[in-house]
């Protein structure tokens, strides 16, 4: 594949700043956005940390000048500040000017409504309109509204892998000449079911997240939402586009070895690995950064561990930047691929914080200082229940 | 794009597709509380006692009919499996969001979590016949199952051979009887599990071609026919060169949009409905598509799916369009092979 999909316009938000700036000088000064819970009132409160965005949804909605701010779940929210971001920043005025896609992502949706009013949705009139929360194309579909698109959407639920499906699937569209442009990625709130569900599986930190450390305790879950713009040759070619980087490989492939756990030779991760090298036909020496999928859990990281060297003869500079943001789940590889592509613009390797000794048997080090480098092609991962395992490869301009 | 060729398809059904195919049956009518359950089958000839009883309903059906449809074809595996589900596995989702808010957080086993999330009736797919190719999950409202098909079209022009692609969604015991309370039809809510297996080339036992397929998020009544008559020609095709169009038409107020095409564009097509046969669901639409892939390969369906009484000598090429609640509308383009 010859340079791959343009990517022209990117947003993001998450724990660690509200715009690409400002996760860029998180990212820069290593800063994190792990910390106690508040938006919600949890029991576990004190035995866990999360990369939550401190902002209500009544002031997520004043940034989107929207009002009536309890229509909406804490998912759309977020995903419409993300997208209206991405789309600005790839500098379309009007969104309907081209054969023009949204590919949206979520693991629960409105769950934080549907917690909410679930008992009570025939109390009041207004609560009936909450009924629709669980279904995970409301958040899509109410995205799709606030920025002005109503043909092709569609939304992807791979769980940990999602947003990074979604951006593949806007690729393959875009190649098919099915669409000349599309706003793809993910978003999650969070919700006292995910948090309940991850506490039941006892793989959430009572610390601070620690990444393919021999001593890693689990994952800190996150909310946030990123979304990317791929456009067509033809439409960059047209509009005299900049394009920020290249979508220059990505695949998907499935472990096939158990409904949540990995396995251990990380099989899935491999197949995903080698499958995008492959279409992108680029060797794995010339990968000079990888933004690993690293949730901190002991499962994940032995088993990616595994996976990276089995692929990489010599495994590349590597960090996992979920200490950051926590892992955001449908979301996570969006927010990831922002990073990927300013790990590109910047020429740097984002440090993987917490990190201290390496897991034993594979003895693999992530970079703990955010490092200047030459950087042309990176190479991200996104894996989930169900044994889904996607890897995107961006590649420099 | 080129087309692709349908090789095989399964049906579970409130009616008993699974081992009859499309049949004369009585029509599932709403009535309150009326929500009428998928047809019993034997599930034992493809699972273990162990495994169907810790499958939800969803799951269960899901995986029995990719297994059966896979068999139907010939394969001993495909190269990818897509599924479309609206609201996946309700079932699980539903108890452990039960457990959550009445046990205050306490109490909690992972079970139902676990398999909670929607991609998880294709892993289990997936887990069953040890596949580790493309494994993907569209959860987009009734046109989830569509999307799925788009998605298997794109990956037979990518150089695979065989996709599995499914639609599936269970009835769960919570959130229907809300739903029930404010959407209201002629026909019952039900469930439901419609699998098929794509192939980029033709083989001796395909039964239909699959030439296209569109979905959009939403569309003005007053836009509808110029969207068909554009998604039409740009297959080349002309209204007359439509056999029979299948139409989501369930009774309720958006029925509108079906009315329209149907006294202004297609007056002189078979107009079909399936929805009175099995129920109203997410993916009911994969219902629709295996009644188009029965109709082309035996020339005939039930006396209470056509709406109209033109009839065709010939049915070669059929036109599917469905919507629910006026959203996430679907057109799907089939010719008999």
């Amino acid at each position: 594949m010859a340079n791959g999909v343009a990517i022209t316009g990117m947003g993001i938000i998450s724990s660690i700043g509200n715009t690409v700036e400002e996760n860029l000088q998180s990212l820069l000064s290593e800063s994190d956005g792990i910390s106690t819970i508040e938006n919600i009132a949890t029991r576990h409160a004190n035995n866990i940390k999360v990369g939550e965005i401190k902002l209500s949804n009544e002031e997520l909605a004043k940034l989107l000048a929207l009002d009536n701010f309890e229509k909406y779940s804490r998912t759309t929210l977020l995903g419409a500040i993300a997208a209206k971001q991405a789309i600005e920043s790839a500098n379309i005025n009007d969104v309907n000017q081209y054969k023009t896609g949204f590919i949206s992502s979520t693991s629960v949706g409105g769950m934080d409504l549907t917690e909410k009013y679930c008992n009570t949705f025939f109390d009041a009139p207004r609560n009936e309109q909450f009924i629709n929360s669980h279904n995970a194309s409301e958040s899509t579909q109410q995205i799709a509204s606030f920025i002005g698109l109503t043909d092709f959407v569609t939304t992807i639920s791979t769980a940990c892998s999602s947003a990074a499906n979604a951006i593949m699937l806007g690729a393959r569209l875009i190649k098919a000449k099915k669409l000349d442009r599309v706003i793809v990625g993910g978003t999650d709130g969070l919700s006292k079911f995910t948090l309940n569900g991850f506490k039941t599986l006892m793989i959430l930190s009572d610390k601070k997240s620690q990444p393919f450390d021999k001593n890693r305790k689990g994952l800190n879950l996150g909310e946030g939402a990123a979304y990317l713009v791929l456009e067509s040759e033809e439409v960059v070619a047209k509009e005299n586009k900049k394009v920020l980087a290249f979508l220059s490989g990505y695949a998907n492939a499935n472990d096939a070895h158990h409904q949540t756990a990995s396995s251990e030779e990380g099989e899935g991760a491999f197949l995903a690995m080698k499958k995008a090298l492959k279409l992108a036909d680029l060797e794995t020496s010339v990968i000079d950064y990888i933004n690993a999928h690293g949730t901190g859990t002991p499962n994940n990281d032995a088993s990616e561990s595994e996976a990276l060297k089995r692929i990489f003869e010599e495994v590349p500079i590597f960090s996992s930047t979920k200490a950051y943001t926590g892992h955001t789940l449908a979301a996570a590889g969006g927010i990831e691929a922002v990073f990927s592509i300013l790990a590109l613009k910047e020429q740097k390797a984002f440090a993987n914080l917490n990190f201290a000794d390496e897991i034993e048997k594979t003895q693999l080090k992530p970079t703990t200082k955010t490092v200047e480098k030459e950087i042309k092609h990176v190479l991200s991962n996104s894996f989930g229940f169900g044994g889904n395992c996607s890897t995107l490869i961006f590649s420099k301009v | 794009m080129n087309s692709v060729y349908i090789h095989s398809g399964v049906s579970i059904s409130a009616q008993n597709t699974f081992e009859e195919g499309i049949k004369e049956v009585e029509e599932l009518k709403f009535t309150e509380n009326s929500q009428v359950k998928a047809f019993k089958i034997n599930y034992k000839e493809f699972l273990s006692p162990i495994a169907s009883r810790r499958m939800a309903t969803g799951v269960k059906m899901g995986v029995v009919a990719a297994k059966k449809v896979i068999q139907k074809a010939g394969e001993d595996t495909v190269d990818a499996i897509i599924t479309g589900t609206g609201l996946g596995c309700v079932e699980d989702s539903e108890k452990f969001l039960n457990a959550v808010i009445d046990n205050d957080e306490q109490f909690l086993t992972p079970t139902s979590f676990i398999q909670s999330t929607h991609n998880t009736v294709a892993a289990q797919i997936a887990l069953s016949i040890k596949n580790k190719g493309y494994n993907m999950t569209y959860v987009n409202g009734a046109n989830s199952f569509e999307a799925a098909l788009l998605d298997g079209m794109l990956l037979l022009n990518e150089e695979n051979e065989t996709v599995l692609v499914g639609g599936v969604d269970e009835l769960g015991k919570r959130f229907i009887n809300d739903y029930e309370k404010i959407y209201q039809q002629d026909v019952s809510f039900s469930e439901g599990a419609n699998f098929f297996t794509l192939g980029a080339r033709k083989k001796e036992n395909s039964i239909a071609q699959l030439l296209n397929v569109e979905v959009f998020q939403e569309i003005d009544e007053d836009n509808l026919l110029k969207k068909i008559a554009s998604f039409l020609e740009e297959n080349s095709l002309k209204v007359s060169d439509i056999d029979a169009v299948i139409l989501g038409i369930n009774g309720d107020a958006y029925d509108s949009y079906y009315q329209k095409i149907q006294s202004e564009l297609f007056t002189d097509t078979t107009q079909l409905k399936y929805k009175n046969l099995s129920g109203e669901f997410f993916t009911a639409s994969a219902f629709g598509f295996y009644v188009a892939t029965e109709l082309l390969n035996k020339q005939e369906l039930p006396t209470n799916c056509f709406f109209n009484s033109v009839k065709k000598e010939d049915y070669k090429t059929v036109l599917l369009y469905n919507q629910y609640l006026g959203k996430q509308h679907s057109l799907v383009l089939l010719t008999s092979c």
